[in-house]
């Protein structure tokens, strides 16, 4: 990218809100099911419906203002935005328009273990609308309502961004915000979270802002990150040639890796806004305000920040392990049993738990694993019982089965042999099959030692002590 | 035994010492409705099937002894602009000529509880917007007291039914005067309830924050038997409905204070008018009432802010009728434009365009400010005189509609001249209050001029208790004999 440029990013970020129904009827909110189930005259807008306020979106709104750091409007209501689609069967998306429910707020985004504030404008509730189907098999275009009435929330960011990487991380932010305050299954590939991206470029030093073009429904982390860089660009050429940015809203096509104007300014919507007469204006009182605040708890940025600070983990770590809520938790209880090293947790649960539980898709919830399972498994490795190999296969049972480790390690036998004549043979046995490795080692490469201490803990079935092999080895080279 | 001629309370009476079936109810009902709909035209469908299978129910249940409700084997025409399960809805329009709701209206409902029997859905102006019924994309409806004449509207047909002795009893929905204009125009009673008395839930939308559904009869009596069956808080249904019970008529009228706006007496009004409601006045007074003088200064206002409101309102309501899910289907050949543009210039009819563009154009951005929004100030302001004038006076009585029954066509080539005839009802609905029409004599042509009695919001148990002492101060209201 052009160094003599600076990028100016905001996103504004759709998410699908997880409540049991719709936002303005008893219709279940939910994903996936067979195509017009999930809807009613209401959220149809047959003739004569009416909508009637879901309180429990108004609460998960209120959550995510908190978290963001926004002051509530208290005395709040409902919008009607008018435009004419065939995804929306009213005509008019119910949303807010000049009262939002949360605004002036912000959130800090961790960028490379550095806080980065980002300004929040504002947080309202509103409607999603139908899907759209188009199948090649049919000539034409097929409706499908279920998604009609899903309560979202839109997150519109003040112009704070200034590159892929940070509106990437801000986005990455919000999402584990939202699953943190489980108001959102925050699915990107069921387009649960969606963001809209606002880009302009300016010459360094330069005050004003660019003209700005937007992108819509740009649906992953990594097509966000995609997007801004290649409008940037664009942007960058277009002004860096003498050219002139017109307003205008693109659309990203992350297959081809383009964008195209999707419309203009002079194309650009009315949408006649005015109060929903159907929906009274609605007030939360200042009490269930501040019980919601006090219902948020600790989010994945500070709790990185205190991972780093007080038990000295890596930023890096510390991110990667406050970024799910399930497995921080899981660790902060691990913690409280005082009873191994802080930084060995952390460890096994960004490294082969992760692995785990990423691989089979289940979080730490689902698994047999409890606080004393783990931090008993880790203390045997730290008082040398067992090895960090052995380690692993005692992991593979605890986390099937509630069962103490010292049992599985007993019944597999997988205590460390740290008896130097139990391990003599076995070294003997190694070096005489490895002579080259001992000429290198002479010759002066001493790392080959790591090879030699792998070679032996695999010929002990990983219950050798590797610190004793590693002695026993450099003795016994020293002899030869 | 002329059953049709009975108001819904003799019926009742009649049904429940059981000197007559539901059966029989429906089946003069039935038969008056053919004798006279030719002349009338009231009725846009005639559900005779839905309401056999109800009043036999109801039959059926008194000859088994077991309870029921409060309308039991009564008739009851609905306005085809309230949704009725399994039964055609039109609005009389021909966007919906074939539109079936798969739900029921909360009022219908109610009925349905009630044990009330749907004889039939009732004509209107398209989608309610009209003040002569002539709007109506089917056809129009005649004045009972004189067919050459308009029922007005937007209810025409519910009031004509009513007056025609159709049915004792129906239902109406006022936007502006929808209900009140007609019942004055008819020589019947009209009840427009407080806002948020009656769910809307059903009720298809014309201006959202002013329409209700009210009630007709020929007495004071019918009608609030009516009223205490339909309101009541609908909250899974309608959040701007209100937790409200009807309490019986309020009989006392002694020190009533009846204010009389000066600005609802103005050159706008008939002489005749004017000086029936003021000698129905006079009668009150002689009842033990007090007339009191007031004013409303921004009543000049009210069509204005109300054309404005309305229209904005139905500009976004209407907006769903695209011909893509249910309704007129429009041209299916071409771009999805064609399909919007097809379907909604040959769907609705002149008068509904005519505010759809209004409304759209108020809401516009650039003239929001100018039109909308002040609008909505003067709403506010013509709320506070009457909040102001009921510290002064316990009711207000005005002529409900300037003129009475005009001519078919008319006034149909003048669309702000057929606006003007709401001008004595579209600031109640403004400031959300209730307000009745009773029949308060004739003109020199034998026209029935109607009076309209204004109250505080949920003050209807004083308002028609009000009206039910005039009924019984004028020896009841006439009938027409067709």
């Amino acid at each position: 990218m052009n160094q003599d440029y600076e990028v100016i990013i905001g996103l504004e970020i759709h998410a699908e809100l997880c409540t049991k129904t719709k936002i303005f009827c008893g219709c279940k909110n939910a994903f996936g099911a067979e195509v017009n189930t999930l809807c009613c005259p209401v959220c149809m807008g047959l003739p004569g419906t009416l909508p009637v306020l879901n309180k429990q979106v108004v609460d998960y709104a209120v959550k995510m203002g908190h978290a963001l750091n926004c002051s509530i409007n208290r005395v709040s209501k409902n919008d009607r935005k008018n435009y004419f689609y065939p995804d929306l069967p009213k005509a008019y998306q119910i949303s807010q328009f000049d009262v939002p429910l949360c605004e002036h707020g912000y959130l800090d985004v961790l960028m490379d273990g550095d806080v980065r504030r980002i300004g929040i404008t504002r947080i309202h509730i509103e409607e999603d609308a139908g899907k759209l189907i188009h199948d090649d098999s049919f000539d034409g275009t097929l409706a499908d309502y279920n998604r009609c009435g899903v309560p979202l929330i839109e997150i519109v960011s003040e112009p704070d961004l200034r590159s892929a990487e940070e509106a990437k991380a801000y986005m990455e932010t919000i999402t584990n915000i939202l699953l943190y305050l489980g108001i959102s299954d925050a699915k990107m590939q069921e387009g649960s979270v969606r963001a809209d991206v606002n880009v302009s470029v300016r010459s360094r030093g330069q005050k004003e802002f660019g003209t700005r073009t937007e992108m819509k429904n740009v649906n992953s982390f990594g097509a966000v990150y995609r997007a801004i860089q290649y409008e940037a660009q664009r942007q960058i050429e277009v002004v860096s040639g003498g050219g002139v940015i017109e307003q205008e809203t693109r659309r990203w096509d992350d297959a081809k890796g383009k964008n195209y104007v999707l419309r203009t300014k002079e194309d650009a919507q009315d949408y006649r806004y005015f109060p929903d007469p159907d929906l009274l204006t609605f007030e939360i009182s200042e009490a269930h305000v501040q019980e919601l605040k006090a219902s948020i708890p600790e989010l994945p940025v500070a709790k990185a920040l205190r991972y780093v600070k007080e038990y000295g983990l890596l930023p890096v770590d510390a991110q990667l392990l406050a970024s799910n809520r399930a497995r921080s938790e899981f660790f902060d209880s691990c913690v409280a049993t005082g009873k191994c090293d802080k930084k060995l947790i952390c460890n096994w649960m960004i490294g082969d738990i992760a692995k785990i539980l990423n691989e089979r898709r289940i979080e730490i919830t689902d698994t047999a694993l409890t606080k004393e399972s783990l931090t008993d498994m880790i203390a045997l490795i730290e008082k040398g019982t067992i090895s960090n190999t052995a380690a692993k296969t005692v992991l593979d049972v605890i986390i099937e089965k509630d069962v103490s480790p010292a049992e599985v390690v007993e019944e597999k036998g997988l205590a460390q042999i740290s008896d130097s004549d139990a391990l003599l043979t076995l070294v003997d046995e190694v070096l005489a099959q490895n002579a080259k490795a001992v000429a290198d080692y002479k010759g002066g490469k001493t790392n080959v030692v790591g090879f030699l201490v792998g070679q032996c803990m695999k010929a002990s079935k990983g219950k050798g002590n590797p610190a004793i092999l590693r002695e026993m080895l450099l003795s016994a080279i020293d002899k030869l | 035994m002329e059953l049709y001629r009975k108001t819904a309370a003799e019926l009742s009476g009649l049904l429940r010492k059981k000197e007559v079936t539901a059966c029989e109810i429906l089946d003069d009902t039935l038969a008056r409705i053919d004798a006279v709909e030719p002349r009338i035209d009231a009725f846009l469908s005639v559900t005779a099937e839905a309401a056999r299978a109800k009043a036999r129910e109801v039959d059926e249940k008194l000859a088994k002894g077991e309870a029921v409700g409060a309308l039991a084997g009564i008739p009851v025409g609905i306005k085809d602009n309230i949704c009725t399960k399994g039964l055609r809805t039109t609005c009389a329009s021909k966007m919906l000529e074939n539109f079936i709701p798969p739900y029921n209206a909360t009022v219908v409902d109610k009925l349905n509880a009630a044990d009330a029997v749907i004889p039939g859905k009732l004509n209107l102006d398209e989608f309610a917007m009209g003040g002569s019924c002539e709007n109506s994309y089917f056809k129009p409806t005649k004045n009972p007291w004189d067919t050459e004449r308009v029922p007005g509207g937007s209810s025409g047909g519910s009031a004509a039914s009513v007056a025609a002795c159709e049915v004792p009893l129906s239902l109406g929905s006022d936007t502006g005067g929808s209900v009140r204009c007609p019942a004055g125009l008819c020589g019947v009673v009209g009840l427009k309830p407080t806002y948020g008395a009656v769910s809307r839930f059903g009720l298809v939308a014309f201006a959202s924050s002013l329409d209700q559904i009210g009630p007709f009869g020929r007495t004071v009596e019918d009608v609030a038997l009516l009223f205490g069956a339909i309101c009541g808080a609908d909250l899974p249904h309608d959040a701007t409905s209100k937790d409200y019970h009807f309490p019986g008529m309020d009989a006392d009228l002694k020190g009533l204070r009846v204010g009389i706006p000066r600005e609802y007496f103005g050159s706008g009004v008939s002489e005749e008018n004017k000086a029936a409601v003021l000698k129905a006045v006079d009668m009150l007074r002689d009842a033990g009432a007090v007339p009191v003088e007031i004013s409303l200064p921004s009543t000049d206002y009210a069509l204005s802010a109300y054309y404005i409101i309305s229209s904005a309102e139905a500009s976004s309501n209407l907006a769903r009728y695209d011909g893509v899910k249910y309704g007129y289907p429009g041209d299916r050949k071409g771009t999805l434009n064609d399909l919007y543009l097809s379907a909604r210039s040959e769907g609705f009819g002149p008068e509904v365009k005519r505010r759809i563009m209004l409304g759209t154009y108020v809401l516009s951005s650039g003239y929001y400010d100018a039109y909308y929004k002040r609008a909505k100030m003067l709403q506010r302001m013509i709320a506070r005189e009457f909040t102001d004038a009921f510290e002064k006076c316990d009711v207000i009585a005005t002529p409900t509609t300037p003129s009475t029954a005009f001519k078919l066509g008319e006034k149909t080539s003048d669309p702000l001249e057929m606006y003007a005839s709401d001008i004595c009802t579209v600031t109640v609905n403004i400031a959300g209050l209730p307000g009745v029409s009773v029949p308060c004599g004739f003109d020199q042509k034998g026209l029935p001029i109607g009076m309209q009695l204004i109250g505080p919001k949920f003050s209807e148990a004083k308002l028609l208790g009000v009206a039910k002492h005039y009924e019984t101060a004028v020896g009841g209201f006439a009938v027409k004999e067709l």
